[in-house]
């Protein structure tokens, strides 16, 4: 009687609150041989997503002196490079557009996606230590890392802002729509990101892979030169690049350049929906052995 | 009563390559994939063991379960599972309540963010809710005594504050279930006794625990019902004074003293076979010893008939089964070919050479070669010890409670001048 008491009191006493709503019953079995990805488990876990977030925002920009100047500095300095190279003597095509206008509106969608997949990508091994210390969905660290680049794209969007009130070009309606074409490149990111990070856990070059790719990518992608200029053939091949519609899409919505085919958006859509189940896929059936192998 | 934790028939098997941390190249593989294809080259079979072996167990709320057994056994396996860092291979495990562990103090903290930031950032790792952390903050912030470093970034703490700062917010998770594994939990004697201290309230507050250590006192001490493991099996399970008794006992595990009294059974040849090892410290077998005096460890072996010299050998092997070091004893004795009979030899570990924390003892008899020594007589881990610092200021730590790297830790002499 006693006994009883003197255990129970405590524990009513000091975790009133967790009793009901954290004494869950977790379930340990093998990793199923078809991995799925468990939503309620996310949701559970947002408020670590958001800390996640949050502190590669935060130690980025304490640990770089120049914080957010080189944010803006990066894509800048690559306009004006790109400028005087493909605008002035290589003369590429530019949808009628001020040539740095229209390779700084392709710039900024490309940057962000280059900084999330090159961040995804390592983003297992590069939390190690939480990785072989605690459990949470690992699906968490290469999603935090595809957010933690939208901090740099909003100071550089402030300084296409002022470019274009320079060139007197102005967007139009489509606008509303640049969110939604900024999301295909988050997915895509996020879809090459969560095959990259598991298989860099097995290997370890692949953060020499990453850069490699991404500047093929780039060429690839219509941030040089417009893609509509190409033969519609390639067009098409190129539609399978989920960065085309969002370079084409994002330059329609923001400096006004003509709206890019529904169809050919449509195949990059549906391109990008497969870049996630495979990477996700691939990500869920490599996840069991994280701990064990990295 | 309930059952906070049911395991039924857990095993986990890991290929040999895994564990050699197999982290290769993409260039390898793909090389090797593309070599292997031209050789029609298949069926290599990949070597494969079982860290656990069909494990079953409940533990009832409250209940406070001690796990031993010698390196390698599968404790620290098992601990993964039930903290879900790891999967099974087959078997499940049920939990009921929230689970914390003090393998993971410290997580997550990032040198560059400031205290604050790292008690919320820590806290939401270790699965607390954003209210709940504002809500203990300053309790927590109290309890590790860091109030006016708080909003100074953890890189310029001394290392002990990072610790008490990050114990302190795992200490404020409130789990129903704590799992810990005292071999991971940093070594250094202060923080140990924190641990210790608050497992005992846990389980003193109804909570159920579940303890893995090599410190076979603390087990006696703090569980009730103990668990012994050997290469991933159950080999005991009862309660904690019978199963440490067992174990220290059966030539299963080490413990700080170990006898063949079988001598046909017993590590060796024709020529020598050992027939004891203990661990010493002031006179008496210890299990656990003090850093700052000389530990020996005596050696008991049968030269059976006259033939090469031979002479007696340790390797000691840190808590990370990192060979610490290997020695001989080169007295002039074991010069000449022994008579037939039996002999005891104690090597004389000096006091504050050894790191803190769990040690083993190979004790082997060899005969000296080139450019290898011959084995005769050899038990890998023969013995085992724990070494700890009583924290008087007069170890190598000095009052520093910080974990102290490294495989030794010695008291050196230090001479300094003005110039």
């Amino acid at each position: 009687m006693v006994e009883t008491e003197v255990r129970q009191t405590p524990r009513d006493t000091t975790a009133p609150a967790l009793t009901d709503r954290d004494a869950r019953v977790t379930v340990i079995k093998p990793a199923p041989r078809w991995p799925h990805l468990d939503l309620s488990e996310l949701w559970h876990y947002r408020e670590l997503l958001a800390r996640l977030v949050w502190r590669d925002v935060a130690v980025r920009y304490k640990q770089t002196s120049i914080g957010i100047t080189w944010a803006i500095l990066q894509p800048f300095l690559t306009m004006v490079v790109f400028t005087f190279v493909f605008g002035r003597f290589a003369n590429f095509p530019s949808k009628d557009l001020p040539y740095p206008i229209f390779t700084f509106s392709a710039l900024l969608p490309w940057t962000y996606f280059a900084s999330a997949v090159a961040l995804s990508s390592v983003s297992i091994v590069s939390n190690r230590a939480l990785v072989t210390k605690v459990y949470f969905p690992r699906v968490l660290l290469p999603l935090s890392a595809v957010v933690v680049p939208i901090a740099d794209f909003l100071p550089a969007f402030l300084v296409l802002v002022a470019l274009m009130f320079w060139y007197w070009v102005f967007p139009g309606i489509a606008i509303l729509l640049a969110p939604l074409f900024l999301l295909m490149a988050l997915a895509a990111a996020l879809g090459v990101g969560l095959f990259f990070s598991a298989l860099n856990v097995r290997y370890r070059d692949v953060p020499y892979v990453i850069p490699f790719l991404i500047q093929i990518w780039l060429y690839l992608s219509g941030v040089v030169y417009a893609i509509d200029a190409l033969p519609e053939k390639w067009q098409w091949v190129l539609s399978l690049n989920p960065m085309t519609a969002v370079i084409s899409g994002f330059q329609w919505g923001v400096v006004g350049t003509p709206a890019p085919e529904l169809a050919k958006t449509l195949i990059s859509v549906a391109a990008t929906g497969l870049f996630v189940v495979i990477g996700l896929w691939f990500f869920r059936r490599s996840e069991p052995r994280f701990a064990d192998t990295i | 009563m309930g059952t906070a934790i049911s395991v039924e028939g857990l095993s986990k098997r890991y290929r040999i390559g895994e564990l050699q941390g197999a982290y290769g190249t993409l260039r390898d593989s793909l090389s090797m994939s593309a070599r292997r294809m031209l050789q029609r080259h298949h069926g290599q079979h990949e070597e494969e063991i079982w860290a656990l072996r069909d494990i079953s167990f409940d533990v009832h709320e409250g209940g406070v379960l001690g796990v031993i057994g010698r390196n390698g056994a599968g404790k620290s396996t098992l601990l993964k599972i039930l903290t879900r860092i790891t999967t099974p291979t087959s078997g499940r495990a049920t939990i009921r309540g929230r689970v914390g562990s003090l393998l993971e103090v410290g997580t997550g903290f990032h040198p560059e963010l400031t205290g604050r930031e790292n008690v919320f950032l820590n806290g939401s790792v270790l699965g607390m809710k954003q209210r709940e952390i504002q809500r203990k903050f300053s309790e927590i912030v109290e309890f590790a005594g860091v109030e006016t470093f708080i909003d100074t970034p953890v890189k310029r703490y001394s290392s002990g504050m990072s610790v008490r700062l990050a114990f302190a917010v795992a200490a404020h998770l409130e789990p129903e279930i704590l799992l810990v594994d005292e071999v991971l939990a940093v070594g250094d004697a202060e923080f140990q006794r924190r641990c210790l201290g608050r497992m005992e309230d846990m389980s003193d507050a109804g909570r159920t625990v579940l303890f893995v250590s090599h410190n076979m006192q603390a087990v006696t001490q703090l569980c009730d019902r103990a668990l012994l493991l050997d290469h991933g099996q159950t080999v005991l399970d009862g309660p904690s004074n019978e199963v440490v008794a067992h174990y220290l006992q059966s030539g299963h595990g080490s413990g700080s003293s170990r006898e063949w009294p079988d001598l046909a059974a017993a590590p060796g040849n024709d020529l020598v076979r050992l027939r004891s090892a203990r661990v010493i410290q002031d006179d008496e077998v210890a299990g656990s010893v003090d850093v700052r005096r000389p530990v020996g460890i005596e050696i008991g072996f049968s030269v059976l008939r006259l033939g090469e010299p031979v002479l007696p050998k340790i390797k000691l092997y840190d808590r990370d089964g990192d060979v610490a070091f290997n020695a001989l004893d080169t007295s002039p004795r074991w010069r000449e070919p022994s008579e037939p009979g039996d002999y005891v030899t104690t090597a004389w570990i000096p006091g504050n050479l050894l790191n803190e924390g769990f040690t083993s003892v190979d004790v082997s008899i060899v005969s000296l070669g080139a450019p290898k020594l011959h084995p005769h007589a050899g038990a890998h881990d023969a013995v085992s010890f724990h070494v700890h610092d009583p924290g008087e200021g007069d170890s190598a730590r000095g009052s520093f409670i910080g974990q102290v790297r490294g495989v030794v830790r010695p008291l050196l002499d230090w001479s300094s001048e003005e110039r």
